[in-house]
């Protein structure tokens, strides 16, 4: 079998006395959109922000291609093609969409002060290429016209897919979504679901964290089930949703498998 | 367009030349004493302004890199060497140039070391003391950075306060003119007045070339993301630690030139210039020019330190700044500029999108 | 050195440390009910002496005294109204810079109104020749009164926070402004009274330390670096741990001068706040894991 885009192994994260996230093991094969799951409190944030550098485990290894990459910064983690959304939308609000996008070229450019300062040629033709890349991006999502706008007045929904432009334009491997569906409606959730898979079509790997099931139904290839900081599932949808584990902890213990799935 | 940037630089020299021929012709150039002064104090605040509020750090030590820059200048200029005359060290250096030999106020000889080495030599301690000081103080936020920053200032004044070497309360001074090339020097005696205005202009004018450039490249986007969205930039793979240490490092090398060219200019630097509350004063100009406005921030800076060297605020000069301080941030933190009933007014100028 | 000389200069440097523990203690009230660092608070030590100097010189002086801190404390208020207030909802960090300006507005205030000359309070009791014995050493008397009064304050304050309802309003706004003033705190009012707290304190510190240190329109400002930085060395916040981190910074600073020259005792401090701040901002009495007040 083909080694996972990415793997966490005996991931252990504490906050003071309580275990947040307690061994985890979890694979993320290269093209799927992986789904992680779990009432709230279970440890998914927590998981995420460990494999994206935000906080550092107490025991364990994240490993992207192989390469451990356990407790690297977050820009390292990202020149290295991992990406990644915020559960609350995190643009840069005083700044146009367009600048936001290209922020996101970030670690595929190399200019620093000197060739700023000096304006050098390899400077102008950076900032063409990245801007035309930027705008590329935006037409592919629809947001084209937005391009000048403040980013602070756009709609919430479009905002949301700024965000998603901006981690595109970094030309990630790997993906990682923190509740991309939050706030949306149904018919903006359902788009989302299409653009998650366009995404996955061109190569880029997801792995999501999200509540809504329809969603996660819909798209995933894989489901990975966190309870209270312990995986207590994992596989396809259809066979998450009849997981008696799963149904339990979801809805109680009074629950029978839903005959309908 | 993107020479649009340079526009202001353009409308700025013209206005410069202007009033150079205003005053020569109303036979006002002492006028331009002050103003070329105030023109060093420029240089200052155009790097706090990169650091304040593009790369969103605080400093109230800023006055402590322009007095290690002017400092270190005097200090290299002045001192006489004539005892080490016949080391090996200093006849090497007397072959290469470094050091020369000039009479002094009594008419002695001294030896000591000539502008261009004792000007590098200044931009070397500014640059290393900064990345040593900002390496670790960066990693700092809001009211720790500043106190860490205070603290630094705090500990530059003192030593030059109490230190022989810098002259203790009374300061440096016979500090020779600084010859830059083509006979132009930096020299502040009247003979000199509209050849220094220039200089002093050009420097100027280059190093808001150079920031203009910086706010508009690649790095001043990812600043103002920094600024804007910490966690958020680091995400995208910005290196927001190094990005701030060098902006630090930048700023505090702009306000250490600053200091050597007025240090020659003046012929003279004292321990006033290392206070906290000249750095209290930098970084209330680049509050009430508005922290992300470059333009901004180079009319106040020049506007505020023209009146206070005129004397105009009297014995409350500092309370001036002080108080600028408060109504700046109590009733237009984005800077005077940017207050409402301005931004009607203005809009309309080209190269002000950034915010 | 025999013992006479270390219990003086020991003595010297607990005297130091608690007008220090004092300034910190200032910080701290403000800061817990707001968050945020008021650089003025060296001020109010000054105010209230030099008010007290020009009002002893018409009232005897525990009349002055009370009367300068009570206007000490009415300018607090004032600060806060006028200042802090309106600005309430700013970033900490421009609110630090608005107290930064307040602090120099003093200041100058202060230069206009008392010129730039030397005073003091006369000695509370005797005179400057007044001293006790101790192991040998000649303290003075004023120094029995500056401990007396920094342990008076410390107690009462730790009384008022732990038994007084309003004090445990204020703790409560310290933990949570958003959940005490669903409880029914007044919590624009409980900001108000931490700054006229700390302005009561502050004065009653700057009259008690007058006679020996002397005092002069711009030492509140040396005194503010110096309370910031037992206040951070304790742990913000810590006002038990302030004080311990104000003896110890005394301490220090006597032993500097015992060993060195009287010229690096400034140094200390600032040494002192600089290597507090780049290795442990949390403070030497908190536990590591709290280094989120970084975060500010």
């Amino acid at each position: 079998m083909a080694e996972p885009l990415l793997a966490t192994r005996h991931l252990h994260r504490f906050f003071g006395g309580l275990c947040a996230v307690k061994d985890v093991n979890l694979e993320v094969p290269r093209g799927v959109i992986k789904a992680v799951i779990g009432p709230n409190g279970a440890g998914k944030t927590t998981l995420f922000n460990l494999i994206a550098g935000t906080i550092a485990p107490h025991k364990g290894e994240v490993l992207f291609e192989g390469r451990p990459i356990t407790a690297w910064k977050p820009h390292a983690i990202a020149g290295l093609g991992i990406a990644r959304t915020f559960q609350t939308t995190r643009l840069f609000g005083h700044m146009t969409v367009l600048e936001n996008v290209m922020v996101g070229r970030h670690p595929r450019t190399r200019c620093g002060f000197l060739a700023g300062m000096l304006d050098l040629p390899q400077a102008w033709r950076e900032e063409r290429e990245s801007k035309a890349k930027a705008l590329a991006i935006l037409e592919d999502m629809g947001l084209r016209e937005y391009a000048h706008q403040q980013a602070s007045y756009l709609p919430f929904g479009r905002q949301r897919l700024v965000e998603f432009a901006r981690a595109l334009a970094t030309e990630p491997a790997l993906l990682l979504l923190d509740e991309p569906a939050a706030g949306l409606n149904i018919y903006e959730t359902r788009e989302l679901a299409g653009l998650i898979l366009r995404i996955c079509e061109r190569g880029v790997t997801c792995l999501v964290v999200d509540h809504d099931m329809s969603l996660v139904m819909d798209i995933s290839d894989e489901v990975f089930v966190l309870d209270q900081g312990r995986k207590i599932a994992e596989g396809p949808p259809r066979q998450i949703q009849r997981d008696p584990e799963v149904i339990r902890v979801y809805l109680g213990d009074d629950c029978a498998p839903d005959p309908q799935s | 367009m993107r020479f649009a940037r340079y526009l202001p630089v353009i409308a700025a020299a013209a206005l410069v030349v202007l009033l150079q021929v205003a005053l020569s012709a109303a036979d006002a150039t002492y006028y331009m004493t002050q103003l070329t002064m105030s023109t060093y104090y420029v240089l200052v605040v155009i790097g706090l302004c990169l650091l304040m509020g593009y790369a969103g750090q605080v400093s109230l030590g800023h006055a402590g890199f322009f007095a290690i820059g002017g400092y270190t200048s005097a200090v290299l200029t002045t001192c006489n060497l004539v005892a080490w005359r016949d080391t090996a060290v200093i006849g090497g250096c007397r072959s290469l140039g470094l050091v020369v030999e000039r009479q002094d106020l009594y008419g002695h000889t001294i030896l000591c070391f000539s502008a261009w080495p004792a000007f590098f030599a200044a931009m070397l301690a500014a640059g290393l003391i900064a990345v040593l000081i900002g390496l670790p103080v960066i990693r700092l936020k809001g009211h720790y950075l500043a106190m860490a920053t205070l603290g630094f200032g705090l500990i530059i004044y003192r030593i030059v306060l109490g230190a022989k070497w810098f002259g203790q309360a009374d300061g440096i001074s016979n500090v020779p003119p600084f010859p830059l090339f083509a006979g132009l020097q930096v020299n502040g005696r009247p003979a000199f007045r509209v050849e220094n205005y220039y200089i002093a202009w050009t420097v100027v004018l280059a190093a808001m070339v150079l920031a203009i450039n910086l706010v508009h490249s690649r790095v001043g986007r990812a600043l103002r993301s920094i600024h804007q969205d910490e966690e958020a930039a680091h995400s995208l793979g910005v290196n927001t630690y190094r990005y701030k240490v060098c902006t630090f490092v930048f700023s505090a090398l702009l306000a250490a030139a600053g200091g050597v060219l007025l240090t020659h200019y003046n012929g003279s630097i004292g321990p006033s210039e290392a206070t906290v509350l000249k750095s209290v004063r930098y970084v209330a100009i680049v509050a009430v020019g508005g922290m992300g406005n470059l333009w901004g921030v180079l009319l106040m800076g020049m506007l505020l330190n023209f009146l206070s060297l005129r004397g105009v605020f009297g014995t409350y000069d500092d309370a001036v700044f002080g108080g600028i301080l408060i109504g700046i941030m109590l009733f237009a933190p984005q800077g005077l500029l940017r207050a409402p009933a301005w931004r009607r007014v203005l809009h309309w100028l080209p190269g002000r999108r950034h915010g | 050195m025999d013992l006479a000389q270390i219990v003086q200069y020991c003595l010297a440097g607990i005297t130091a440390g608690s007008v220090y523990a004092i300034v910190a203690i200032g910080f701290n009230i403000i800061y817990n009910t707001t968050g945020i660092i008021n650089f003025a608070q060296g001020e109010f030590l000054i105010v209230g002496a030099m008010t007290a100097i020009s009002l002893s010189g018409i009232m005897p002086l525990p009349a002055a005294i009370l009367l300068a801190v009570a206007v000490t404390t009415l300018l607090g208020g004032i600060i806060e109204r006028v200042f802090i207030r309106p600005a309430r909802d700013a970033s900490v960090l421009r609110l630090v810079v608005i107290t930064i300006g307040v602090s120099i507005v003093i200041r100058e205030a202060m230069l206009h109104v008392w010129d730039e000359k030397v005073r003091s309070l006369p000695y509370f009791s005797g005179t400057s020749l007044s001293t006790v014995t101790l192991l040998g050493a000649h303290i003075s008397v004023q120094v029995l009164w500056v401990l007396g009064v920094s342990a008076v304050i410390v107690a009462g304050l730790t009384l008022f926070f732990r038994y007084t309802l309003t004090g445990r309003a204020m703790r409560a706004c310290a933990d949570d402004r958003m959940a005490a003033s669903l409880c029914g705190v007044n919590v624009p009012r409980m900001v108000t009274l931490s700054f006229m707290l700390s302005a009561a304190i502050g004065a009653l510190a700057g009259c008690v330390i007058s006679p020996l240190t002397q005092t002069q329109y711009d030492m509140g400002a040396p005194l503010a670096i110096k309370g910031f930085t037992v206040a951070i060395l304790g742990g913000l916040g810590n006002s038990m741990a302030a004080v311990a981190a104000g003896l110890l910074l005394g301490l220090l600073e006597a032993l500097m001068v015992s060993q060195f020259q009287v010229a690096y005792k400034e140094a200390v401090s600032i040494v002192v706040l600089l290597l507090v701040l780049v290795f442990r901002p949390s403070g030497l009495f908190t536990r590591k894991e709290l280094g989120t007040l970084r975060a500010a």
